[in-house]
């Protein structure tokens, strides 16, 4: 499996694809939906063996779904902490699975657009990846797939509460929808806390890269919704683009009135955000997300034209740790991780350059 | 955001709570590291931060006390009582959304302003309904069985409910 794990490092996955609709500032969509089996108990209270019990046969339902392409299945158990990070880092798991404890696993296609996660906080949690904006063919593709899914099972389903979920927070549709934007022009001319506070009447929440816990860094965010019951998924999706189109809207303002206004001093900071990414010797996971986020800014404007988008996108997944050690074969400690990191973004720059 | 700081103490703040509400309110936590793991709000530097924690801090004051009709509920199918779903925010089946309804519903009403599930349902649901009571039923008996040491009750019960399931596959699929 590890083989399997290793080929994916040549590439970065279906949501740092850089294609799709507005994929100039919305980088991916994600679409997931909470379910439980009604004839178990949830995960936080299976005994060990029920969750072996589980486990087991949500394996096997989902080794026989008429997929394509086929998904391959990983037991988290079975992988060590390097790999399991770097299932984090490219979305395919939560960090909830990651540090759970017991029987649980993860199905994925090799486009890394599905990814079905077995005894996370719920039971079966489904994943649906996009590249740009496309929360519609998102939940048609999850759709689909659920009730492929819930042909083989039952699923814990209550008429007055909808899918019945491990917390409180999910019951109902069970669906998070979450876009994540690009929005450094809002962050340069500081709109971005106005933007967020106008988004207030909608109940939306705004999170950074990795999701929960993380903080915004390379001006990243990610906007889900955040009610799940009392509105239906195609209701809170169009809710959902609908604000996502408003922020577009607002960011390209930005990007304009930076372009008119402030042309030479955009164009001296993208070029120096390039230059250091091309000559720094240490560099921490911090300093290439700002620096890259300016550079993906400067080739968006047509103000870089030596570097590709989807050679920034693959170098903001590439240099999170646990891609970053895989790629150098070892683990590193702090500064040894950010001189390979320097050295992996220069020789990764000069390649492109050439 | 680096400017902000930390509501607990004047270090800059590094983790930023927002929930946005139509409610004409939006709740805003700045916190330092040391006061997000002093309020249990992130456990461990590596670890996702602790929800329930988050929840309690934004919803806490507005939840109502604890009765003493509620405080003794505790679901017969997994065992969990209402206090323990309280103490860590986590359902243990699927059970407690009727056994502890009566508390569950002003908690949905504050987090998503409604109490009744509106869009997809389950295609195969109506015919799995009964079958899925009859399961639970089985797993129950089968979890007493095995309390009991009576393993021959359990081998039986565990076929049974593969049985049950198999041809609930066929039948729906």
């Amino acid at each position: 499996m590890n083989l399997q794990l290793d080929s994916l490092l040549t590439t970065t996955g279906e949501w740092l694809r850089g294609t799709g609709p507005e994929s100039d500032i919305v980088v991916s969509t994600r679409i997931r939906l909470a379910r439980n089996l009604a004839s178990f108990p949830f995960t936080n209270r299976a005994s060990a063996h029920q969750k072996a019990e589980l486990e087991a046969l949500l394996r096997e339902k989902i080794a026989r779904l008429d997929l394509a392409p086929a998904l391959s299945y990983l037991i988290i158990g079975s992988l060590n902490a390097l790999d399991r990070q770097f299932l984090v880092e490219r979305q395919l798991i939560s960090r909830e699975l990651m540090n759970a404890e017991g029987p649980r696993g993860v199905a994925f296609d090799e486009r890394e657009t599905v990814s079905l996660m077995i005894n996370e906080e719920d039971q079966l949690r489904l994943q649906v990846m996009r590249s740009g904006l496309a929360l519609e063919e998102a939940w048609q593709d999850i759709d689909r797939i659920d009730d492929m899914i819930e042909a083989k099972v039952s699923y814990a389903y209550h008429e007055q509460f909808g899918y019945l979920t491990a917390c409180p927070t999910n019951v109902g549709t069970g669906m998070r929808a979450s876009v994540m934007l690009h929005l450094p022009a809002l962050g340069l001319t500081r709109e971005i806390e106005k933007v967020f506070r106008s988004l207030q009447k909608i109940n939306l929440v705004v999170r950074g890269l990795y999701g929960e816990g993380s903080r915004a860094s390379g001006d990243f965010f990610q906007i889900s919704n955040q009610i799940t019951l009392g509105k239906s998924e195609t209701g809170s999706l169009a809710e959902l683009g609908g604000v996502i189109h408003q922020i577009v809207t607002v960011e390209r303002r930005a990007r304009n009135v930076l372009l008119r206004e402030k042309r030479q001093e955009l164009q001296d900071r993208v070029s120096r955000a390039l230059g250091t990414l091309q000559h720094a010797t240490m560099m921490t996971s911090d300093e290439t997300m700002e620096l890259l986020s300016s550079v993906r800014l400067g080739i968006n404007l047509g103000l870089l034209d030596d570097v590709s988008l989807p050679t920034v996108n693959e170098l903001f997944l590439h240099t999170q740790p646990a891609h970053l050690q895989k790629l150098v074969g070892g683990s590193l400690d702090g500064e040894e991780r950010n001189a390979a990191r320097a050295r992996y973004l220069r020789n990764r720059l000069r390649q492109q350059l050439q | 955001m680096s400017a902000m700081k930390c509501q607990f103490c004047s270090n800059p703040a590094t983790l930023h709570l927002t929930t946005l509400t139509n409610l004409s309110e939006k709740k805003v936590v700045h916190l330092c590291d040391a006061c997000a793991k002093q309020q249990q709000i992130v456990t461990e530097p590596a670890e996702p931060l602790n929800i329930p924690a988050i929840v309690h801090m934004l919803l806490g004051p507005h939840l109502s006390p604890v009765s003493e009709e509620l405080a003794r509920l505790t679901c017969p199918e997994c065992g969990i009582k209402y206090m323990e779903f309280r103490g860590d925010g986590r359902l243990g089946c699927p059970h407690d959304y009727d056994v502890f309804q009566p508390g569950l519903e002003p908690i949905l009403k504050r987090v998503h302003r409604a109490v009744r599930h509106v869009g997809k349902h389950p295609p195969h649901h109506q015919l799995n309904r009964e079958r899925q009571a009859e399961l639970l039923q089985l797993h129950h008996r089968l979890r007493q069985a095995i309390g009991v040491e009576n393993f021959e009750e359990a081998a039986r019960l565990r076929d049974w409910i593969r049985e049950k399931e198999a041809a609930d596959e066929s039948s729906v699929g």
